[in-house]
């Protein structure tokens, strides 16, 4: 498994033809707490870039971009009552859903962990 | 003598301890005339009544066999129990009655109370919406002549009186703006919104079908004309600016935005929830706008309320006036007031985009207008800008040097004044001075608006304070500003004299409770 | 001038703290040919209170009060009863003065407030939830359809012919701008609703199917059927309810499995006043609530622990989501959601069935009285506290006519559906816990006159 970040603080882990996404623990620190997270819909089609879903906070609401493109499988549907998830495990239990990728050349455009660590120190 | 001694004391013992604050304790939890208030739900029971019904008469019901038959749940309180929960409640709450409401953008301005005896007139609050015209001739005057004041006080040529608040005004300008480019077979797509925008600028926007993208502000705090000039183009429908903005200055560029718009087959609005600052001084249709709402609530002063209902005239220039929507009223030569509606449209007014409301528009809040304007006469209104603007400009000097205020070098502003929370110490915010100035006795600014300045606070104090009440507020938020620098730490818990302290909203909004449960359903919930 | 306290001193004294020699110079900002050189022309001076209450009284007299005399007006607005208490508690200046309640620490009696009529709203509709109010009921209606559209993703909307005519109009405007496509007919003069006919439309195609409960010409029916059609194809049922004194007597719409209901709520608490300001209701099922437009007041806890109130669940709307909130709303009508909620707290469920049955039985009795007149007669097999009746000609003169004779006879069909030629004869009559006998005899003595 492989693990990919993009500039708009999304994570990417790729297991075979599958990747699950999810909003890295610097997004959630800066976002404060999460009350709701609208996941996808199971079967949506995503380009890279498309708004994928929704993740609020009291005072805000941000848009999940689809990091990679493909066809969404699943989702995290505890986040449905435990929207704290996010904040308490951003990068492992608080992931949003999982696509098959459609175009894995993708991935070669994302951050590795040192790259991203780099760039979230440069903010 | 008789020596007559018994009767209460009259004095104080001499030499008692004074407690330490908070090692007082009620049995109630009450604090004297602060006073907590269960709901209806606890107290009211679906059995006892507030209201004497006569006999129904004895007939045979006609309902369809769809005769009620669950509990409603609905509990009742007597008449007695009726007014004192709600004037318990009442006192929970914040209100201009009060004191200085200096929330920026809102115009909380006192409310005369001879409009609210006017509006309880019953030729006014009696009168159904669908009577015969010619019984209600009164009604139709009243709504032609406050439209005579809004046109001429904005010297434009015709206005839509129907929609009910300042956004839902904003959506008849923007379904106006789009009808009229409709009509030259001119499609468009964009509306440009400048980022400081109220939030019902791209939200209307979008609600009409519109696609909406920023225009940047310049570092005065103003539109970036030449950044609004090189977007315009044959895709772009209109422009929404709020002027004065909602940084509380005025747009020095409006005429030529408008002109470079128009230039571009454009079309402006303009957003009026600021048009107190301005009233009876300048005239929107002077600087080329072709739309613009007027919220009754805030220049003309109808009650907020609590949170509406509002009204949201909106202004037309010759362009736009004949798409503007159902119904308005005309006066015939005669003198007659004609309601123009669906069964006269067609013959009279046959671009109209159409009805946004049923009925016509908010009666109750055009006579309280009217009965502002009539007050206090073009003269009046004049001097209601000024004042407006010269309370502003006070406070922004005055506290210039203790609190940041980004655009302050912009020149005046005009009847609301914006600073920022930079400087503060000990991760203190502006949300702390907020709470802060409650403990003061004050309800707080306008916070975190307009987005474009971080930690804003945007104060407007109106033109119905006094000198003396503007010199004490400075004095509180001075006093508290200097904390919030200082990092006092007790600002970030305070407020510690309201009926509340802070709120959780983050539990509020993750597991949200909109409507009462039996305490049994919470225990479950809970589970 | 009596609203303003600031004297020519304390202006002398602020100009000069801001460093300014005259007003003037803070309008510098105003391009000079667009100043004005003194007050607007054209308009009067200031005026006494005693002035201005003259002026508006002589428009006020020039009108007919409903009060006044015999009057069944309504589709859509209802003359009830208001207790004195209700005007009293709304004169608060807590409740009058305050603005929407930001800060929630000040606010609570907004804020609780809204919480119980939140409670009695989503109670009386039959459904889970209901927000703090909308505009009105034509515009709650349009909301209604809009939330559809983002649950369902489809733009195909039935509207029933029931559904009041304003009502359409408002959604006809609007759809024309977002593209949704209506189906929608003029109602016709018979008996039974169009219930059947709108099961034949739904599709899978269909967000929704909107049912007006009574309908514009006062019968109900029940809709239990269309809601199960619409489910089956995954389309949803919004019901309107602009007389909700009637949920007093007949079943909810929730009850009936509607997902959405909205409606106009101005009949408790709120008077005729020609149309406005109202207070649109606003409810659905729970599973829908983040898809909501407007205003929701939510229970929370204060740092100490105590029970407090606060607007939630706000990013749905403009202010924080902008271009993508469910809905451009503002604002509430939050003055008259207290007058609603302080009526039905006086009601409590037995004054409401009291008089939602008061309603009916006077609404019966006068339809069997009008019903005997040669040349009328009662469309409806079941109503609520209006019904229609056909003539043998139109109704628009008849009506008009009989204003002239300070009788308020109801609501023409022809006004309501100038387009629709046979509708004419329908005048739809309303009648509450207001009309007394007298007043219906001498409507149906009138009406004799006129038909003889």
């Amino acid at each position: 498994m492989s693990r990919y970040y993009t500039d708009e603080h999304e994570w990417v882990d790729v297991e075979g033809e599958t990747a699950t996404v999810g909003i890295t623990d610097y997004a959630q620190e800066q976002l404060g707490d999460i009350v709701f997270v609208e996941t996808p819909e199971i079967g949506a089609e995503l380009s890279q870039g498309d708004d994928a879903a929704v993740v609020e906070s009291v005072k805000a609401a941000s848009d999940v971009y689809a990091a990679v493109s493909g066809t969404v499988v699943e989702v995290n549907d505890a986040l449905e009552d435990e929207p704290a998830l996010v904040n308490s495990s951003a990068e492992e239990d608080g992931w949003f859903f999982r696509v098959t990728l459609s175009d894995k050349s993708e991935l070669d455009d994302l951050m590795g962990e040192k790259a991203y660590k780099a760039f979230v120190d440069g903010l | 003598m008789n020596m007559l001694t018994e009767g209460r004391p009259t004095k104080q013992e001499a030499n008692i301890a004074m407690p330490e604050p908070g090692a007082v304790q009620t049995h109630t939890g009450n604090r004297a005339l602060m006073v907590d208030e269960p709901l209806i739900f606890e107290t009211g029971s679906p059995d006892r009544s507030g209201v004497d019904l006569p006999e129904a008469p004895a007939v045979d019901s006609r309902l369809g066999g769809l005769e009620r038959d669950d509990a409603i749940g609905i509990p009742g309180l007597s008449e007695a129990e009726t007014v004192r929960h709600y004037t318990r409640l009442s006192r929970q709450n914040y209100a201009i009655d009060v004191g200085l409401f200096p929330l920026g953008s809102c115009t909380m301005k006192h409310n005369p109370r001879l409009n609210e005896k006017m509006a309880r007139l019953k030729g006014f609050s009696d009168i159904h919406p669908l009577q015969p015209v010619d019984s209600v001739q009164g009604a139709l005057g009243l709504i032609y002549e406050l439209a005579t004041w809004l046109k001429t006080l904005t010297g434009m040529p015709a206005v839509a009186m129907s929609p009910k608040a300042g956004a839902h005004g904003e959506l008849c300008g923007i379904l106006a703006i789009r009808s009229a480019l409709e009509a030259r077979g001119d499609a468009r797509e964009v509306i440009l919104v400048p980022e400081s925008a109220h939030g019902t600028n791209p939200a209307t926007a979008a609600f009409a079908g519109y696609k909406v993208e920023d225009i940047p502000a310049n570092a005065d705090g103003r539109v970036d004309l030449d950044a609004l000039k090189a977007r315009l183009g044959p895709d772009v429908a209109g422009v929404m600016i709020t002027n004065p903005n909602t940084c509380g200055l005025f747009e020095p560029d409006m005429k030529a935005i408008s002109d470079a718009v128009h230039e571009a087959g454009g079309l402006v609005y303009c957003d009026g929830a600021n048009f107190n600052a301005i009233v009876g001084r300048v005239r929107p249709g002077d600087l080329g706008i072709d739309a613009m709402h007027i919220n009754l609530h805030k220049t003309f002063s109808t009650p907020h309320g609590g949170g509406g209902p509002g009204s949201g005239p909106v202004v037309f220039s010759e362009a736009l006036a004949p798409f503007a929507p159902l119904p308005f009223v005309e006066k015939s030569e005669d003198g007659h007031f004609r309601l123009v509606e669906e069964e006269t449209a067609e013959e009279h007014h046959a671009s109209s985009f159409g009805r946004m409301v049923a009925f016509h528009g908010q009666m109750g809040m055009f006579t309280r207008a009217l009965t502002y304007m009539l007050s206090h006469g073009a003269d009046g209104l004049k001097q209601v800008a000024e004042d407006a603007v010269l309370n502003a400009n006070y406070v922004l000097r005055s506290l210039e040097d203790v609190l940041d205020a980004p655009f302050a070098k912009s020149g005046p502003c005009m009847h609301e004044a914006l600073f920022s929370d930079k400087g503060f110490s000990n991760g203190l915010t502006t949300l702390d001075l907020a709470k802060g100035l409650i403990d003061e006795g004050y309800h707080p600014m306008t916070m975190y608006f307009p987005l474009v300045v971080h930690g804003a606070m945007l104060v407007e104090p109106t033109e119905t304070e006094s000198k003396a009440a503007i010199d004490q507020f400075i004095g509180a938020l001075r006093s508290v500003a200097e904390r919030a620098k200082a990092g006092d730490e007790l600002l970030k818990s305070a407020p510690h004299f309201a009926p509340r302290r802070r709120l959780d909203e983050t539990q509020a909004a993750r597991k949200p409770i909109l409507v009462w449960q039996e305490p049994e359903e919470y225990a479950e919930a809970a589970e | 001038m009596r609203y303003l306290p600031l004297t020519p001193h304390d202006r002398q004294d602020m100009l000069a703290t801001v460093g300014v020699s005259s007003i003037d110079e803070l309008f510098v900002d105003v391009p000079e040919d667009a100043r004005l050189d003194g007050p607007i022309r054209d308009l009067p001076m200031h005026a006494g209170e005693m002035a201005v209450e003259a002026h508006m009284k002589k428009l006020a007299k020039n009108n007919s009060a409903a009060g006044d005399m015999p009057f069944f007006l309504g589709a859509g607005a209802y003359r009830h009863h208001v207790p004195a208490s209700v005007d009293h508690i709304i004169q608060r200046g807590e409740f009058l003065t305050a603005y929407t309640p930001y800060q929630p620490e000040i606010a609570q009696g907004t804020l609780q407030t809204l919480f119980e009529f939140q409670t009695q709203v989503a109670r009386l509709f039959g459904v889970d939830v209901a927000n703090a109010s909308m505009y009105d009921g034509s515009t709650a209606c349009w909301e209604a359809i809009v939330m559809a559209r983002r649950i369902t993703k489809r733009g195909k909307v039935i509207l029933s012919s029931g559904l009041h005519p304003h009502y359409v109009s408002v959604a006809e405007t609007m759809a024309r701008f977002t593209k949704d496509q209506l189906v929608n007919a003029a109602p016709t003069l018979e008996a039974a609703t169009d219930g059947a006919n709108l099961l034949d439309q739904i599709d899978d195609d269909t967000s929704c199917v909107v049912v007006q409960y009574p309908d514009i010409l006062g019968r109900i029916s029940d809709m239990s059927a269309l809601v199960e059609k619409a489910h089956n194809h995954k389309a949803l049922l919004i019901a309107v309810v602009t007389e909700p004194v009637a949920l007093g007597a007949i079943t909810s719409p929730g009850q009936m499995g509607a997902d959405i209901v909205v409606g106009e709520g101005q009949s408790l608490g709120v008077g005729l006043q020609f149309g406005g300001p109202y207070v649109g209701l606003f409810g659905c099922k729970q599973k829908y609530v983040r898809q909501m437009p407007g205003r929701l007041c939510g229970e929370t806890v204060d740092s100490e622990g105590k029970r407090g109130f606060v607007l939630t669940l706000s990013t749905r709307e403009q202010h924080i989501r902008r271009e993508k909130a469910t809905s451009n709303i503002c604002t509430n009508s939050g003055l008259c959601a207290l007058a609603f909620t302080a009526h039905m707290t006086l009601l409590g469920e037995k004054g409401l069935r009291e008089l939602a049955m008061l309603n009916h039985k006077k609404a019966v009795a006068a339809a069997d009285r009008l019903a005997k007149i040669d040349g009328v007669s009662v469309l409806n097999e079941s109503f609520f506290n209006e019904f229609t009746l056909v003539l043998d000609k139109d109704t628009r003169p008849i009506v008009r006519k009989l204003a002239d004779q300070k009788i308020l006879a109801g609501v023409s069909l022809g006004r309501l559906y100038p387009d629709e030629g046979k509708l004419a004869h329908g005048l739809i009559v309303a009648v509450t816990e207001t009309t007394s006998d007298e007043d219906v005899e001498i409507l149906a003595t009138a009406l004799e006159g006129e038909l003889a």
